[in-house]
């Protein structure tokens, strides 16, 4: 590996002190685990856990129409949010499929601004999509991925390190976010994550990251904080049937396909795709994003997936699932009736075993149910 | 088994021989690379295997790794504890965690195999 070219973020020194293994991830070096994956996973679902995923980029639009040309470029309604709030969404790319899928902050709605946080691999494609459809819209569109980093501190027990941080954050539910500083520099701090517990995300400066995450390593110490990985992250992200771009979305699925239909708001009076959802809700589904759990052995992406001799898909994301402790995975299945329980087989190194459908999530954690929130 | 009564490949195996029986497992620094092993996938018993081909596969949470034979024959018996317990091969991979037992069928195979200290020097030299 030729880690001369891989871009590096502004706390991979400090990932590598704490002992990261670090790997290549989509040409960013970055710590697949620390101590263990199992070990990484259970902090996060019982205790807290620290990761660094500087990588995710932050598009801002500003202006007089930057919530009009927001709710034109999302699935989900972005106009109706009021400063603080957020929402997840797609970005419908006009055609059957997503550009990409976000999260929308409103800053501050009356003086128009506000904070998309997009994927790594896609924040390029982003910032021109929203660049080639801005025409008539009074905004400013920047894209600042390279000058914040950001670290996500999930678990049940970050509540109790953000008393000590950011308090005020804790005011709000999750999807929520705070503008904050830390040593003078700006930071935001929003109730979110990928790893279906409660949790946070801070967005930085570069300058300033490295300390954050010390001071995140010494509030958490009571509570068993440990860092985390790349490796227990996605462990984290499918037990809870979040999608990962490039794998289980991409621009030629679209939300409906995905199974993540309460997203897409047809309320809406004009947004890109629309019509493309419209005429897929009419005709129904060819495909669905389905879940299947395995009885012995564990699926990995690509594997082929047959329901009763017939191959109806292939898994675009699979694990070892330490929370149900057997093989997990999502595919796009043709057969779209099917029901939780129902018979499947997954096709591993050339051997067919059992699995049964199974309801995504996998996992429910404390994302799922009511969050603490502060008086 | 101590380490210095094993012959190691290569490919991270190693290889207890007493006359034609022999016991395969993988390193601890093999173990070690792998990470937390959630899953191995047993060879049959009786089913053949050749040397330097696939006999079982481990697997980590996130990926899946082949062992191979350090020597053809045929396998006699497979650790069924670890259907149970993957995690012994993390535990204890050079006792508990053994993997397989076979009968060699052609000894003069494992004449290439490295002793431990060869071992140790190539772990080391393949880590930079």
């Amino acid at each position: 590996m030729n880690t001369q070219t891989l871009k590096k973020t502004a706390l991979n020194d400090t990932c590598r002190k704490y002992g990261g293994k670090m790997v290549d991830f989509h040409g960013w070096e970055l710590p697949i685990q620390f101590e263990g994956i199992t070990k990484e996973h259970s902090a996060v679902r019982n205790g807290a856990g620290m990761f660094d995923v500087s990588h995710m980029g932050q598009i801002f639009v500003t202006g007089k129409d930057a919530a009009a040309f927001l709710d034109y470029v999302n699935a989900n309604d972005v106009k109706k949010l009021q400063n603080n709030q957020g929402c997840y969404s797609h970005l419908p790319n006009g055609r059957k499929g997503i550009v990409d899928d976000v999260i929308n902050f409103c800053l501050d709605q009356a003086g128009g601004r506000y904070l998309v946080i997009v994927n790594a691999t896609t924040s390029s494609k982003d910032y021109e999509w929203f660049l080639g459809n801005s025409s008539g819209f009074d905004v400013k569109i920047e894209n600042r991925s390279d000058d914040y980093s950001m670290i996500a501190l999930q678990g049940p027990k970050t509540i109790e390190i953000m008393k000590r941080f950011e308090p005020v954050i804790l005011k709000f539910g999750r999807f929520c976010i705070v503008e904050s500083s830390f040593k003078g520099e700006k930071t935001f701090v929003s109730r979110t994550g990928y790893t279906g517990e409660d949790g946070f995300e801070v967005t930085a400066p570069h300058k300033v990251i490295n300390e954050i995450w010390e001071k995140f390593a010494e509030l958490g110490k009571p509570y068993g904080l440990i860092p985390c990985g790349l490796g227990s992250r996605d462990t984290l992200r499918l037990e809870s049937g979040y999608l990962l771009y490039g794998n289980d979305i991409d621009d030629e699925h679209t939300t409906y396909e995905a199974n993540y239909g309460w997203v897409v708001k047809l309320k809406k009076e004009k947004f890109i795709g629309k019509d493309i959802y419209l005429k897929q809700k009419e005709e129904g589904l060819k495909v669905k994003l389905t879940g299947l759990a395995t009885e012995t052995g564990i699926p990995r992406e690509g594997c082929r997936v047959f329901a009763g001799g017939e191959q109806i898909g292939a898994l675009q994301s699979a694990t070892y699932s330490p929370t149900l402790k057997k093989g997990i995975g999502v595919g796009y299945f043709t057969k779209t009736d099917l029901k939780p329980g129902d018979e499947l087989e997954v096709e591993i190194r050339d051997k067919k075993v059992k699995a049964r459908v199974h309801e995504v999530p996998f996992h429910k954690g404390t994302a799922f149910g009511k969050v603490y929130i502060a008086q | 088994m101590k380490p210095e009564e094993l012959k190691y490949t290569k490919t991270h195996e190693w290889l207890h021989i007493s006359g034609d029986a022999a016991v395969v497992g993988i390193s601890d620094h093999a173990q070690h690379e792998m990470g937390d092993i959630v899953f191995v996938d047993l060879p049959k018993v009786g089913s053949k295997v050749q040397k330097e081909k696939q006999a079982c596969v481990v697997e980590s949470v996130k990926s899946a790794f082949d062992i191979y034979a350090p020597v053809s024959g045929e396998i006699t018996e497979a650790n069924t504890k670890l259907s149970d317990e993957p995690a012994l091969v993390n535990q204890s991979p050079l006792e508990n965690g053994w993997l397989f037992k076979m009968k060699i069928s052609a000894p003069a195979e494992a004449s290439d195999l490295m002793d431990w200290n060869a071992y140790q020097e190539f772990v080391k030299t393949a880590a930079h």
